[in-house]
C-alpha cells in the first residue's frame, strides 16, 4: 500500500502533499501521543483526532510518512508548515477514528505489532 | 569521550506548546547529518522528545544538554520544576499526575518516563521535591 491508496480508502482530502508514493507498512490510530511513541515498528501512518503541532513532531520522531486527521478535523497553518518542513503528507478524512482504522484494516493494513 | 556538545532551552508548555519538541527535532536532524546509526537516532529522538515534553508540561521549561560521541549519545534534561515525589510510581506505565489540560494535548498518559527508560541504555533520575529534576539518558550507537 502507498499513500495514494490511503487517500482512496479514506476518501481523504490532501491538505499537504509530500511523497504520495511512499510505502505504507503499518498504521497506528491514537489521540495519545505517548501511546504512539511506545511502539516502534515502522508505523508509516498515524490516524488521530488530536489537532496540534505535537502530532507532526510525534510522527517525525517515528519516521512516519503520513498523518490522517479523522472526523474532518482541519489542521491549522502551524501544523501544515511543520509537516512541510518534515516532509510528511497531511490528509483529512471525514470518517471517524473507528471507521477510518477499520477501512484500512479491511484493505490489508495492520498495526505492525502482535497486539 | 569528547563529542559534539549541544545546549537547548526548553520553553514552558504554557508559554508555547508549539515549540515543545524543537530541541529533539534538531538533535535528530543533526544525527542524520552526521550519518549516525538509524536505530540509535530513533531511540534518541523518542526518549528526548518524551523528556522534553515532560520538562515543558510539568516543570515550566528547562534546559537540555546533548553530547554526541561516536559510541553514544548522552542527553541531560535539567529543570527547576516541582520534582518527582515518587519516582517508583512515576516509572509505572499509566501512572500520571498530569492535569486534564495536558491530556487534552495528547500527553500525560503515564507513558513518558517508561518510554524514556525503554528506549535508552541507561537512565538516571536525580530529583528533589520543590527543587527540580535532572535526568541523564544514554543511548549507545
Amino acid at each position: 500500500m502507498i499513500v495514494r491508496d490511503v487517500i482512496d480508502i479514506l476518501e481523504a482530502e490532501v491538505v499537504y502533499e509530500a511523497d504520495l508514493d511512499a510505502e505504507i507498512l503499518s498504521a497506528c490510530g491514537s489521540d495519545m501521543m505517548s501511546d504512539v511513541l511506545a511502539f516502534v515498528k515502522d508505523q508509516s501512518v498515524l490516524l488521530t483526532g488530536l489537532v496540534n503541532p505535537q502530532v507532526v513532531r510525534t510522527a517525525d520522531m517515528m519516521d512516519m510518512h503520513c498523518i490522517v486527521f479523522v472526523r474532518g478535523k482541519s489542521p491549522d497553518q502551524t501544523i501544515i508548515d511543520l509537516a512541510k518542513e518534515r516532509g510528511i503528507t497531511i490528509l483529512k478524512s471525514r470518517f471517524r477514528m473507528f471507521t477510518a482504522c477499520g477501512r484500512l484494516y479491511d484493505a490489508g493494513l495492520r498495526g505492525g505489532c502482535d497486539i | 569521550m569528547a563529542g559534539l556538545k549541544l545546549t537547548y532551552d526548553i520553553s514552558s508548555a504554557e508559554d508555547d506548546f508549539t515549540r515543545a519538541g524543537e530541541a529533539s527535532g534538531s538533535v535528530k536532524k543533526k544525527l542524520r547529518q552526521i550519518g549516525y546509526n538509524p536505530e540509535a537516532i530513533r531511540k534518541v529522538s523518542i526518549a528526548m522528545y518524551e523528556g522534553e515534553i515532560n520538562v515543558a508540561i510539568h516543570a515550566g521549561g528547562g534546559k537540555a544538554q546533548v553530547e554526541i560521541a561516536p559510541d553514544a549519545v548522552t542527553m541531560v534534561l535539567i529543570d527547576h520544576g516541582p520534582g518527582i515525589a515518587d519516582v517508583e510510581k512515576a516509572m509505572q506505565e499509566g501512572w500520571s499526575t498530569a492535569p486534564q489540560e495536558v491530556r487534552n494535548l495528547g500527553f500525560g498518559a503515564g507513558m513518558g518516563l517508561p518510554n524514556m527508560k525503554k528506549y535508552t541504555d541507561s537512565m538516571e533520575i536525580e530529583t528533589e521535591v520543590g527543587k527540580g529534576t535532572t535526568i541523564t539518558m544514554v543511548v549507545k550507537a
